[in-house]
């Protein structure tokens, strides 16, 4: 093997994680050609789909909202070395205290709904994310397998909420009753005409609010500290004293709150009701997100929006190319996870031979360059 | 409960197990050897799709079955590419693998076919019919045998018998052969492996090559046996189910097999209970039958009953060099 | 293992083979390997004679271990030829060297511990692709080898379940079943009781006896003038000499080592014991297997002094000091500081006892004392971020930490002098003296340390020890856990013996002899090491 050395910051930060996206994008392309179609055009429908009018942009920031909380949520608790895949559940449970906050708060204003909604629907994501915690840190359960589990414990739950609990006995449809205007968490277009008939809402301002919050939460408390030694060396976490047990718990808790805000964007913001499966798969999607963002909260924030427009351009991309459905954007978001997250060894060690020799090359020239100087 | 019910509720639970089965003893020969799978599912979706798409195409449910392994053992070894080769997060790449079969199925599903994402139907030679055993109609009214024999155990797809008969081959490989030998011990102590003269890395591709044929089986079970065709996402979390069922029967072969039947006897009662008024329970929530497998293995696994402790390299990639 | 093995013991080497230079079982040269941007091996040549126990010296980190994984097919060497009886073989995996008779003994076993010994010994060697067969053959050839050599164990076994000497027999069985000609052991007696070590030299001299060839990786020189015909001496990955072991002694062995004289004594005033600081009584730890670790063990410390336990590697020394310093429960006993009783039971045990004045200088920096992957200023408040030294409330003031390791990396020269810089890059004795001057500079009553100078060189070792004997001087009492016994004697101001759990016997180190101390060390109370 040949000499190697950790990448340069902005290596590591900024280009690895750009090789990796194209690659993904260019396997993706390659399969639109697969099929006979333009990939060059596919991406033009995408980008003007998602950022060419105003209801386009309305979407993306809308799916956007939800990549943001999905993507913190993993990243929080990746930082405390956990691998929370429960996203999904967590919002879907997340989304029966949004929902009953709304009910019981029948004809109130939406600025008292809106934050007791996201207390309890940040309470019931906690909770759901909390047992998975609980187990992991007492019993040494395995917590990405049990959230998996309580994925689909959450599935099997919430229908049986939704068909037997919530739905009102004259309608047929599994839905909840419809909150009251005035609760609703009001949509952008009410005071920009711009965003057309899209739904994004206010949620989006409590993502970025969320953003700045999980930036100075893991750097700059002393919690986030605690958590990241426990993420990286849980013996050096036990030796300073730190209960891990207790900061598994707390980043499980607030990782599973995170994901529960999803429920205020969905339920609050957009069906203003509860319907089945209103969380799509955008925990999954927080997975990608997470990845590509280096579970940081700016590259977060960036990812959510690049996924957004995926989402978004992917909805207009039936509509023009046929041939191309949205489950292409499936398929990118797949490659993404595979090439960031489970692939990362595929270009790091060309990446660190490269470098090592352009500093060697750069080394040899300022030599050159030495001699020269001092022989003229 | 009359004698049909039971027989009845017997048969679909041979039914609904077999697929659990074959999934489950494909992860057993992954998680063995160290790498822990929570693709399978993405494999059975895969699998599930090639073999509907190759039987609708040429009519012959053998080369159906045929495409649907090959294509589940090529996504794999795109798994395990990234796994052992790359040392990545497993993890990660089982949801890659699973994300990425979902999204290319129905994709492809609907660029090909344009039904929705649906196979076309599959009929006569291009899906597998049931099998009856020598005698059993012969048999049939003999007391007790004549209904355990024929009503039971004769009648089912080929792939049934195929997965039963692969559990005491996958005890007697693991145990009683070189091969389970290096397998058993590359998943606890790669290293040791390693200094025995054992490519640590050739006896984990041989294990996931076994996970990829098992698991192209059980995904063509849901398109061309069971099911005629290939709908949207038809392995309906069943890959892990067939993950719990494996950590309820902690990585061993017999257990499995019954852990997998009681895993398909709960499906079998929750498809019989849908809109079943009991008396004094009223209609029973078939919400909380379905969610039991999860629940169970939950309970297992924080080791209220018992204790699940997995292959001690599971997990984490093989590195030699420090 | 004090008994010496002369030289006439030794059979002379069998009769040459083919080749014109049978006489060696083993050439290596120039061979050369780096890991990133250490470089492991420099042009290391070595010769060892067949029939022959040939000890390899050298500090932690020399390169020995390095090397013998290369010739045993586990690293690749980067350049360089390796001869087996002549012959020279590109050994590109273990199976490979295993084919060339060469087997090895691994520090760390590599052992599968839920399997049988039976199964283990077979593993990679195999006849046939069923088993039956193969465990009856090898049940058999067991038993016979076993007798030859007297090693027995049960090959019905599981290995978890036998006791670490047994699993070192297993591991030279496994050798032995596969006709190794050349054995390497790599530190071999770190795990093993004396008498075990016994048995294990007798082991080995048979083996030489056999005309088997036998090369010893160890740091203890006792041991190499004990039983080896020839040693080898690195330092730093470089190969610096090899000597007949009948012409050379163990002072001449340690200046080769370390590349100049030994300050073997550590200038240092008598000390000035004041009040009981460190108390523990009864205390008793059960590790997670449900073995007993510590056997309600007692003993105080004063104001002032530094009191060494020593004790041979696995006796109760990492579980005692981890019950100490609240990181593992004790399952009963009381530790007080200034008569207080500490409550260090619970996860977050170890936070009570450092607020009650004790700072804990782990015995391994890597695992336990650092996180590697921060930069330098963060781990210079592990174990303190919550202090009000660096904020008051939550939010964490990083200007204030900052501050505070630039300051410490000058007081105790860490270099280089970067505080951004990820602990990782460091060099392991800055490493740790970045864990040093986290936990002596604060207020403190008592400071335990554990294995100080593990991994670390020799200039950085000097200053450690001074920064110990500082503390002591300032009025703190000190607890040393070390299984240098060279270590303890020049520090300590009084000696405390740890054997199987039990505190054995106390020893003063300006009088103790060091044969009364080894056997205590082995487990003998002090009345019959006395005698």
């Amino acid at each position: 093997m040949s000499v190697r050395r950790p990448l340069p910051r902005w290596a590591d930060i900024v280009l690895l994680p750009a090789i990796n996206l194209a690659m993904a994008f260019l396997i993706s392309g390659m399969v639109v050609l697969m099929i006979g179609e333009n990939p060059l055009e596919a991406v033009q429908v995408i980008l003007y789909g998602a950022f060419g009018y105003g209801d386009g942009v309305g979407y993306t920031l809308y799916y956007a909202t939800n990549f943001v909380f999905a993507g913190l949520a993993f990243a929080i608790a990746a930082h405390a070395g956990l691998f929370n895949i429960g996203g999904n559940g967590q919002a879907y449970v997340a989304g029966l205290g949004a929902i009953l906050v709304g009910l019981a708060l029948d004809q109130t204003h939406w600025l008292i709904v809106m934050p007791l909604a996201m207390l309890a629907a940040g309470a019931v994501g906690g909770f759901w994310a909390l047992i998975p915690g609980y187990l992991q840190a007492k019993r040494g359960s395995h917590v990405v397998i049990t959230t998996i589990m309580f994925n689909f414990i959450a599935a099997a739950l919430m229908v049986y909420m939704v068909n037997r609990v919530l739905k009102p006995n004259n309608t047929m449809a599994p839905e909840s009753e419809t909150l009251d205007v005035m609760g609703r968490v009001p949509q952008l277009r009410e005071f920009i005409p711009y965003f057309g008939y899209s739904p994004v809402n206010l949620t989006i301002v409590v993502a970025v609010a969320f953003l700045v919050l999980a930036y100075i939460l893991i750097w700059h408390t002393k919690l986030g500290y605690q958590l990241r030694t426990l993420g990286q060396n849980p013996v050096a976490s036990k030796y300073a004293g730190m209960s891990n047990s207790r900061l598994i718990m707390i980043a499980m808790t607030l990782s599973g709150a995170c994901a529960g805000m999803i429920a205020i964007n969905e339920v609050m913001g957009v069906q203003h009701r509860l319907v089945l499966d209103f969380v799509a798969d955008a925990g999954f999607v927080g997975i990608a997100v997470a990845l590509i963002g280096r579970n940081h909260p700016i590259g977060i924030g960036l990812a959510a929006i690049l996924f957004g427009a995926l989402y978004q351009g992917g909805q207009e991309l039936q509509f023009v190319i046929p041939a191309v459905t949205r489950e292409m954007i499936e398929v990118i978001q797949a490659l993404i996870i595979l090439f960031t997250g489970a692939m990362e060894g595929l270009f790091r060690p060309a990446l660190e031979r490269g470098f090592v020799l352009l500093s060697l090359e750069q080394k040899a020239e300022a030599t050159a360059r030495a001699t020269v100087d001092s022989e003229s | 409960m009359d004698i049909d019910l039971i027989l009845s509720m017997a048969n679909a639970t041979m039914r609904l197990a077999t697929p659990l089965l074959l999934a489950a003893l494909a992860g057993l020969y992954s998680e063995r050897s160290g790498i822990f799978d929570i693709g399978l599912e993405g494999k059975m979706l895969a699998s599930a799709f090639a073999a509907a798409t190759v039987a609708a195409v040429t009519g012959n449910v053998w080369l159906g079955l045929f495409a649907g392994v090959i294509v589940s053992i090529l996504t794999t070894m795109l798994q395990g590419f990234a796994s052992i080769t790359l040392k990545g997060n497993q993890m990660i790449a089982g949801v890659a693998v699973t994300m990425l079969a979902i999204g290319m199925t129905t994709f492809l599903g609907q660029t090909w076919f344009r039904q929705g994402g649906r196979t076309p139907q599959l009929s006569g030679d291009a899906r597998f019919a049931p099998i009856e055993l020598p005698f059993a109609r012969e048999l049939a009214d003999v007391p007790v045998i004549g209904a355990l024999y024929s009503d039971i155990l004769s009648g089912h797809y080929i792939l049934v018998y195929v997965a039963f008969l692969a559990v005491p081959v996958t005890a007697y490989v693991l145990y009683r052969t070189r091969f389970g030998l290096r397998l058993r011990a590359v998943g606890e102590n790669p290293k040791a492996v390693d200094t025995a003269g054992i490519s640590v890395t050739l006896q984990r591709y041989q294990a996931i090559f076994i996970t990829g044929i098992l698991a192209g089986l059980s995904g063509a079970y849901f398109s061309i046996a069971q099911g005629a065709g290939f709908g949207n996402e038809m392995t309906a979390g069943k890959g892990y189910v067939a993950l719990a069922a494996l950590i309820f029967s902690k990585w061993r072969p017999v257990p499995v097999m019954f852990t997998c039947l009681l895993f398909g006897f709960l499906d079998a009662l929750q498809i019989r209970m849908q809109n079943v008024e009991l008396p004094l329970v009223g209609q029973v929530p078939v919400q909380l039958v379905q969610a039991l497998p999860y629940i169970l293995t939950v309970v297992l696994l924080a080791g209220f009953i018992g204790k699940a402790v997995g292959p001690k390299a599971g997990g984490v990639p093989y590195v030699k060099e420090r | 293992m004090s008994e010496q093995t002369t030289n006439t013991q030794r059979p002379d080497p069998a009769a040459a083979p083919s080749g014109d230079n049978g006489d060696w079982a083993i050439e290596l040269e120039k061979i050369n390997k780096s890991f990133g941007p250490v470089h492991a091996n420099k042009d290391i040549d070595l010769k060892v004679k067949r029939g022959t126990i040939h000890g390899i010296v050298g500090e932690n980190g020399a390169g020995k271990s390095t090397l013998m994984s290369i010739l045993y097919g586990f690293y690749t060497a980067d350049s360089g030829t390796i001869r087996v009886n002549g012959v020279p073989h590109a050994i590109t995996d273990s199976r490979h060297a295993l084919a060339l008779g060469i087997g090895m003994v691994h520090q760390h076993f590599m052992l599968v511990d839920n399997m049988t010994v039976l199964e283990n010994v077979v593993l990679g060697a195999e006849d046939s692709p069923l088993l039956n067969k193969t465990l009856a053959h090898a049940r058999s050839q067991l038993v016979e080898l076993g007798r030859e050599y007297s090693l027995e164990v049960d090959p019905d076994a599981l290995i978890e379940n036998i006791s670490v000497g047994q699993q070192q027999r297993v591991e030279i069985l496994k050798a032995l079943f596969r006709g190794a000609d050349t054995l390497i052991l790599d530190e071999p007696t770190g795990v093993l009781t004396p008498a075990e070590a016994d048995h294990l030299f007798r082991v080995l001299e048979t083996l030489r006896a056999e005309g088997k060839t036998v090369i010893l990786i160890t740091h203890k020189l006792r041991e190499i003038m004990a039983i080896t015909d020839e040693v080898s001496v690195m330092r730093g990955g470089e190969m610096v000499e090899t000597l007949k072991t009948s012409e050379t002694n163990p002072e001449e062995l340690a200046e080769l080592m370390v590349g100049r004289r030994v300050l073997l004594r550590v200038e240092k005033e008598p000390a000035n014991p004041g009040d009981i600081v460190l108390e523990v009584e009864n205390l008793s730890v059960t590790d997670r297997m449900g073995v007993q670790r510590v056997k309600s063990v007692s003993f105080s410390v004063r104001a002032g002094e530094i009191v060494g336990i020593a004790g041979v590697a696995g006796n109760g020394q990492t579980e005692l000091l981890e019950a100490i310093s609240g990181i593992a429960d004790p399952t009963s006993g009381v530790v007080k500081i200034k008569g207080k009783p500490l409550d260090i039971r619970g996860d977050d045990g170890a936070a009570r006892a450092r607020r009650a004045g004790m700072a804990h200088v782990p015995e391994d920096r890597h695992r336990m004392g650092l996180v590697t992957t921060f930069e330098e200023w963060e781990n210079s408040i592990l174990g303190y971020e919550t202090y009000p030294d660096y904020g008051k409330g939550m939010i964490l003031d990083i200007a204030a930490a900052q501050k505070e390791a630039q300051r410490r990396i000058e007081m105790f020269d860490i270099r280089p002098d970067n505080i951004r810089l990820r602990t990782a890059n460091f060099s392991g004795g800055n490493q740790q003296k970045i864990v040093l001057a986290r936990e002596m500079d604060r207020e403190l009553e008592v400071l335990v340390v554990g294995q100080p100078t593990r991994g670390v060189d020799i200039g950085a070792i000097e200053f450690i020890h001074k920064q110990i004997i500082k503390m002591r001087d300032a009025g703190k009492a000190v607890l040393l856990v070390s299984v240098e016994l060279d270590e303890i004697r020049s520090l300590s101001d009084r000696i405390l013996v740890m054997f199987d759990g039990h505190i054995v016997g106390e020893a003063d180190p300006e009088t103790a002899n060091e044969s009364e101390l080894g056997m205590m060390m082995a487990g003998m109370n002090q009345k019959e090491a006395a005698q």
